[in-house]
């Protein structure tokens, strides 16, 4: 048989592998245009056959907020001791949104794409990333709407520093959001019930941010006891923080310690080395599931 | 001689479960019910297939050769043993590909060759001779969940077979698609063989395993049952219309394959 082995198949020097090896997340640098398509997909997917389509990205954020802003803006009162106070909570929304869209989407991307999850060989791990990259795309709008109501104060004065803070608060959401998206995505193949625990707890996470209430209050509550310490863990709270001192805090002048930690650059960096480590640990957790999860897609 | 697939002592279980919410579950667990069991879809499955060699898979249904597939292609991975393969593979699991239902045949075509490893350059260049093999006309720009089922398994088939190969897997192509169509994947499957690929070809057409494949591998409950040359092995599952009177289907099929 071995005269009909053309040349082109001459696979001697390859070594024998296992075909389902893959590198897991760095597979979305190596295969960066099949990421491209996937994303490109989804966010046609994400509203298709829907007439408002692109549309339900911007609606839902605004009727969120100004239903924050005039529960906590206007009957409460909350925001009368915070100047730019609409800034203020938009700023946090930016990213609140932007986290519950990678985990919620995240979370159901191995269901939603069980026709390829199925029947064809690919890294796994690009499903959850690629549905954190649609959200991240989702929240351009958003910022430009950010920086034109900011603009709007006349009183912005904006620096590189807050922008250098914003960037980091971005990137702690993103590798949150991929880490959890990673996990949930999988749980979520394994026990169904998993993705509406996800979704009660989702909705928990604009309560938890000091976005429609100042940081101060925070801190004046809890002084730097134990539910301050829980209280900022969450890596949002910390992202919320920083997109704040680059958007909200720029255009007023309030006192700075009274609006944020003292260290809040250092535990921004001590978060982004937690979520890096989360990141690893929730690659590990995907790979050892993941087999389970084409004979469970039923 | 360089092998191109290795499959050493591979089995693979499945477990059913009985009951999806947590009270079925807690309410048979005090009924003293199984809440799930499980089978072996392959057990202690060996082979190896040298590179260019056409292997022609067969078995009842439910007998693990899909399941075997996948193995291979890399969908599953064992519970034990090991799979190994060399080069690059496509093919089709199952009839039709991983689409997506609201993407419209051209954008899956990009996607679906995207997954199996192609790039934009050799998809644009291959683009017009998948469109016309697929020869879905007009529908090319409509969404996929329109179409009729044999278009759907000729758009994914026809991916499938452009694709710059090392090892084909067909997983029943020709269940679905009408005579002309059969016709033309036969040919074109008779092509990637005679170009050097290892072909894993899945069917239960004993007229088409004789036109194409060098060696039967039988699979029965999961285990090898038969691994040798072709005409013994369409003997050993009686597939040679002895016991029984040939059904039409297959009839149709020796037809095809004795055409090319």
């Amino acid at each position: 048989m071995s005269e009909k082995v053309a040349v082109r198949h001459d696979l001697e020097h390859v070594p024998l592998g296992p075909p389902s090896a893959t590198s897991g997340l760095l597979e979305a640098f190596r295969r960066r245009y099949l990421l491209r398509l996937m994303v490109r997909r989804e966010i046609q997917a994400r509203y298709s056959r829907s007439v408002v389509g692109l549309g339900w990205s911007y609606i839902n954020p605004t009727v969120r907020f100004f239903t924050f802003y005039f529960v906590f803006g206007i009957v409460i009162g909350r925001g009368q001791g915070v100047p730019n106070f609409a800034i203020h909570l938009f700023a946090g929304m930016v990213l609140v949104h932007y986290f519950t869209e990678t985990v919620n989407s995240g979370t159901r991307s191995l269901l939603s794409n069980k026709g390829i999850v199925q029947k064809m060989a690919m890294p796994r791990e690009l499903f959850p990333f690629a549905s954190m990259l649609v959200s991240l795309y989702h929240t351009i709008p958003q910022l430009i709407i950010l920086t034109i109501a900011c603009i709007a104060t006349r009183t912005w004065h904006p620096d590189l520093e807050g922008f250098a803070a914003a960037l980091l608060g971005f990137v702690l959401v993103m590798l949150f959001g991929t880490a959890l998206g990673l996990m949930f995505s999988v749980f979520n193949v394994l026990f169904r019930d998993f993705g509406r625990i996800v979704q009660t707890f989702i909705n928990m996470v604009p309560f938890v941010v000091p976005m429609m209430y100042p940081y101060a209050i925070i801190r004046e509550r809890f002084g730097t006891g134990t539910i301050y310490d829980i209280y900022m863990a969450n890596p949002v709270v910390e992202a919320v923080l920083l997109i704040q001192r680059g958007f909200w805090w720029t255009t007023t002048d309030s006192p700075y310690l009274l609006n944020f930690p003292p260290n809040l650059w250092e535990r921004g960096f001590i978060m982004l080395g937690a979520l890096l480590i989360l990141i690893v640990i929730a690659q590990w957790v995907f790979s050892r599931l993941e087999g389970k999860v084409p004979e469970l897609l039923t | 001689m360089t092998t191109s697939i290795v499959v050493d002592d591979v089995s693979k279980e499945f477990s059913l479960q009985y009951h999806r919410t947590l009270k079925q579950m807690t309410m048979a667990k005090v009924r003293g019910q199984a809440v799930s069991d499980s089978f072996w879809a392959l057990s202690g499955v060996s082979f190896e297939v040298e590179q260019g060699e056409s292997i022609g898979l067969m078995g009842l249904n439910g007998s693990g050769k899909s399941t075997l597939l996948k193995l291979i292609c890399g969908v599953m991975k064992p519970d034990s043993g090991k799979v190994l393969t060399r080069g690059r593979i496509s093919g089709l699991i199952a009839t039709g590909a991983g689409f997506h239902q609201q993407l419209t045949g051209r954008e899956n075509i990009y996607m679906n060759a995207a997954i199996l490893g192609m790039t934009e350059e050799e998809t644009n260049e291959k683009f017009d001779d998948i469109a016309s093999f697929a020869d879905v006309g007009r529908f090319m720009d409509t969404p996929v969940g329109n179409y009729s089922s044999g278009m759907f398994a000729r758009l994914g088939f026809s991916v499938a077979v452009h694709v710059d190969c090392d090892i084909f897997v067909a997983d029943e192509v020709l269940a679905v698609g009408d005579r002309p169509f059969k016709k033309k994947c036969l040919a074109r499957m008779q092509e990637i063989r005679e170009s050097g690929i290892t072909m894993f070809y899945v069917t239960h057409a004993a007229g088409s395993v004789k036109k194409m494949c060098d060696r039967v591998i039988v699979l029965e409950s999961g285990r090898v049952g038969y691994d040798g040359p072709v005409d013994e092995g369409i003997k050993f599952l009686h597939y040679d219309g002895s016991d029984d009177e040939p059904d039409a289907e297959e009839m149709a099929d020796e037809e095809i394959a004795s055409d090319i």
